[in-house]
């Protein structure tokens, strides 16, 4: 006697501009198992029933980034988010929010690419280093200054979290600002200055309003709600006492000598 | 057959779409997204207790103000202060404070920089708790002065 | 990208939220119950004479003008910021709306506080 297959229906909102005016609700019914992924159910609907459904993902193990997408009105990795978990369904899945739909699920991620070379992030030695001196040294407090923020992965889930960035495209956002933020609180780096001018910008931390949800989506546990909120307090500083600073120290460029 | 793609200098710094390109990037409405999820309601009524914090402040100046223009207005003001209207606000004056105290002192641990005692990190959960004790203590010590003022 | 001056509206708004956070609900119960219904305090402590001779004292007044200030000040800044949330547009009116409101109760407060002697 053979048992009936057990399956769970996905509702997944296409679009597809050649053809759609605008998205569309489209229904699936995919075979279920105890161990599958939202990602797995995807790859199965392009695989054996839709191959016109579009989806980004890469590593289907939380740590590209790719798969970021709302699963049942959620930001969620799709590959770390279970079918078990979500049963009986319907599983709603949506392209990620607050982010222009390009085709079904992929969304269009200029702006935050943009964002984020806008920040320099990478060290900037604060006095140029030869080989010969060795490594940095760092110890672990200097380390845990920065470690969480540096665990970002840009799933942009954080950004679909953010009620502010939906509301205004131009907020930086708290992914880009927590990276700011990890290379600012980075011992070995010196160009905290030039990342300031992000930072005490309108659009810097000025637009959060400690709504919260960004630390609570993440995947990584970067916290950047953190990130954020830490550099209110740095920017007014900065605002403040500002002209308590050397008058001769004009910002310097990326790579000056000191 | 490839279809033809206009000629684009290296340099261009803009993206040019080639002449076929179907991209029509499509946004979505925010609308009321403050619906959409649990947590977003509870952002919004966490913020509404600033209205609370406002008619206080405006309840406090109405009795300056009566004060300020003699006996018989102060008399009036506090006679609307017995009133079930005026109780009824206060309570819910006082359901908003309280609300706004312990959301506050929520979100204080994310505006602080990283703290470490002793090598260990300092929980945001105990700053937190660091910070209603300060608010119950605060409350004693006005409770007091209130007390020792009025004898 | 420009500096933003958001930071002196956030100092007021974060001095307002701490004040009214340490002691907004006993204010609310001292102002709103105790006095006025008499409860743990003496019948006569919220009388005319006694009240003036309160607000009479520099740090009462001093006490009064910073909540009435700071917490008009704060409530401003986070409605503005709540009517953006809501879609509704913060241009110049809101802007004077909000902040021109937490202006003129600090000036009547003070003003008030001043009128009342010392």
């Amino acid at each position: 006697m053979s048992e009936k297959a057990r399956t769970i229906e996905l509702e997944v909102l296409r679009y597809r501009p050649e053809q759609d005016s605008e998205p569309l609700w489209q229904r699936y019914t995919v075979p279920f198992t105890e161990d599958m992924s939202v990602l797995q159910a995807l790859q199965h609907i392009k695989d054996d029933i839709d191959g016109t459904l579009s989806f980004r993902w890469s590593c289907r193990m939380a740590i590209c980034g790719s798969c970021g997408m709302m699963i049942n009105g959620k930001p969620e990795l799709s590959c770390q988010t279970f079918l078990r978990d979500l049963l009986p369904g319907p599983v709603r899945v949506e392209a990620l929010a607050h982010f222009p739909i390009e085709r079904d699920l992929v969304v269009s991620v200029d702006g935050f690419v943009k964002k984020l070379e806008g920040i320099q992030p990478y060290i900037v030695p604060k006095v140029p280093r030869t080989l010969e001196e060795g490594e940095y040294l760092q110890t672990p407090a200097q380390l845990a200054m920065y470690e969480p923020f540096s665990g970002c992965i840009n799933c942009m889930l954080c950004y679909a979290a953010c009620p502010q960035f939906g509301l205004n495209p131009d907020f930086t956002g708290p992914g880009v600002l927590a990276l700011l933020h990890r290379y600012n609180a980075d011992s070995r780096d010196g160009a905290r200055e030039q990342r300031m001018a992000t930072v005490n910008a309108e659009e810097g931390v000025w637009s959060c309003t400690a709504v919260g949800y960004c630390s609570e989506v993440c995947p990584k546990h970067v916290d950047p709600a953190h990130a954020v909120n830490q550099n209110k307090v740095n920017s007014a500083k900065d605002y403040f006492l500002r002209w308590l600073k050397p008058a001769a120290a004009a910002p310097s460029k990326a790579g000056d000598q000191p | 057959m490839k279809p033809a793609v206009p000629d684009v200098p290296v340099e261009s710094a803009a993206r040019v779409e080639p002449a076929f390109s179907q991209r029509r990037p499509y946004t979505r409405p925010m609308g009321a997204w403050w619906r959409r999820d649990p947590f977003f309601m509870v952002y919004m009524w966490r913020e509404v207790t600033a209205v609370g914090v406002a008619a206080y402040a405006v309840l406090l100046l109405a009795g300056l103000l009566c004060l300020m223009q003699g006996e018989a207005a102060w008399h009036a003001w506090v006679g609307w202060l017995r009133t079930p209207l005026s109780l009824l606000l206060h309570g819910v004056l006082l359901v908003a404070m309280g609300y706004h105290t312990l959301s506050w002192f929520d979100i204080m641990p994310k505006t602080m920089p990283m703290l470490f005692v002793g090598g260990k990190r300092v929980s945001g959960a105990l700053i937190t708790r660091l910070g209603l004790a300060a608010a119950v203590a605060a409350s004693l010590v006005l409770c007091a002065i209130v007390l020792g003022v009025t004898r | 990208m420009k500096r933003s001056n958001a930071p002196i509206l956030w100092g007021l708004f974060g001095a307002g939220g701490m004040l009214s956070a340490l002691l907004g609900a006993m204010l609310v119960f001292i102002t709103g119950f105790a006095l006025p219904l008499g409860w743990l305090l003496p019948p006569g402590a919220i009388g005319y004479d006694t009240m003036l001779r309160f607000v009479q004292h520099p740090l009462a007044k001093l006490f009064i003008l910073a909540v009435i200030a700071l917490f008009a000040w704060h409530a401003a800044h986070r409605i503005f910021h709540s009517l953006h949330d809501v879609h509704i547009r913060t241009g110049l009116l809101a802007r004077l709306a909000c902040y021109g409101s937490a202006a003129v109760m600090t000036l009547l407060s003070a003003w008030a506080l001043l009128v009342l002697g010392f």
